[in-house]
Order: C-alpha cells, then structure tokens, then sequence
C-alpha cells in the first residue's frame, strides 16, 4: 500500500494539535463537557490518524509503548486515587482536595478526581489503540511502513 | 435561551434553517448515492454542515461549548473519510479479498 505524502505531511501537522486537544478535553472535563473519556477518544485518534497516514507499525514507533502498557497504568492511576482516599481513612474513592502555591503556576486547586481522570483517559487510549492497531494488522494490504 | 436581538437574531435563525436543508439534501444523497464514494462524500459533507450548524447554534444561545464540540468534530471528520476512502481503495485493488 502505497501512503499519500499530502496526507502523511497533514498528519504530522495535526497530530500534535490533537494530543494538545486531549489534555485540554481532559483538563476542562471538572467542570465543563469533557473529561478523561472524551480525551482519550482524541488522543486515540491522534494514533490512529497517523497509523492511517504512515501505517500500523509507525504509529507504534511514536506510541513508544504498548497499549497493553497504558492499559495497565490507567488502571492502576485510577486505583490509586481509590487507596489515596483510603488511606486518609475517608470512603473509597472519596475526592481529596488540596491547596498548593507553586512560583510559576500561581495558586492550585489540586484533587485526586484528577487522578482518576488521568488513569481513565490512559485506559480509553489503550483499549481503543489495541483495538485498532490489531484489527488493521490482520487487514490485508496494510503493510506494516 | 437567546442572547442575540434584531437582524442578527433573524439572520442567525436563517441560517440555521438554510444549514438544516442543506443536511437534509446531503442525507437524500447518502441515501440514494449510486455509489459507495457518493455516500461517504455525503456523509463528510454532513459532518462539515453540522460543524457550521453548531458554531451559528453557538452563537444564539451565547454558549461556548458548542465551540469545541464543532472543533472536534472538524479535527475529526476526515479520519472517517480517510478510512473509507482506503478501504475502497483496497476493494478496486484486489487487495481487499481476505485469504
């Protein structure tokens, strides 16, 4: 299969606008539409748009690690928010709050939500990833570069 | 709720009945497209007039929100396209027939 240059030079372009996107959708998501799910699905995307551009293993190449990987620590990212709550002898999952004054970034309003967002938006990347990658795989005339 | 008042209201509203129509024609051709490329440019038309339909929607109700949802939407559209566009490359091919 021979990759359109037009359109590989674009996904490169919107790639990174993406990925940026993501963490904005996830970021936003407390308090607005958004969060960790609708950011994963764009981060996901992102892949998948260059796996269409340049093929399955290149978008592998710049993923760096396996989907199973990100599965994994999501899962745990979002546990974890679970036991943070826990060990401070509240309820399971139980939203922590905390109240930093960092130099550059000004006052912050941190919460172990955002923990939980964080580990959800890594397992919907690598479900969605594992699901792709695999079914383009097995598709003949994909190659892999 | 309606923040807008006087031409623009009227022109907002125009313009939304005029994008509705142009969805509605666009789906007479996803429905009747003789070919499987006509359907799928059809449908990326769609998915760019329901982009407009939701920044003028924006526009009425004053909320921003709707904003993001058509910047998505506009990110994202031509991934489907693309998809298709590939999938019947393949077909004409010869590729597409699974061993």
């Amino acid at each position: 299969m021979i990759f359109s240059l037009v359109f590989r030079v674009a996904a490169r372009l919107l790639v990174p606008v993406l990925l940026v996107f993501s963490v904005f959708m996830l970021l936003r998501g407390h308090n607005h539409p958004g969060g960790g799910f609708v950011g994963g699905l764009v981060a996901a995307s992102a892949f998948v748009l260059y796996a269409l551009a340049a093929g399955v293993h290149n978008a592998q190449t710049i993923l760096r690690t396996d989907p199973r990987t990100l599965l994994g620590a999501g899962l745990a990212f979002a546990y974890g928010a679970g036991l943070l709550a826990l060990a401070t002898e509240t309820a399971f999952l139980k939203g922590l709050w905390l109240d930093v004054h960092l130099p550059l970034l000004g006052d912050l309003h941190l919460g172990s939500t955002l923990l939980f967002d964080i580990g959800v938006m890594l397992v919907v990347v690598g479900t969605v990833l594992l699901m792709i990658f695999s079914v383009e795989d097995r598709l003949p005339g994909l190659v892999e570069d | 709720m309606v923040s807008l008042e006087g031409p623009l209201l009227w022109g907002a509203l125009l313009t939304l009945f005029l994008l509705s129509a142009s969805i509605l024609a666009a789906l007479v051709r996803v429905l009747r497209g003789p070919s499987l490329a006509d359907r799928v440019v059809a449908l990326d038309l769609v998915a760019y007039l329901a982009m407009g339909f939701l920044m003028t929607y924006a526009i009425l109700v004053g909320e921003s929100t709707y904003i993001d949802a058509a910047l998505v939407l506009g990110l994202l559209a031509f991934l489907g396209t693309v998809a298709v566009a590939r999938y019947i490359e393949r077909i004409r091919s010869g590729e597409g027939v699974v061993q």
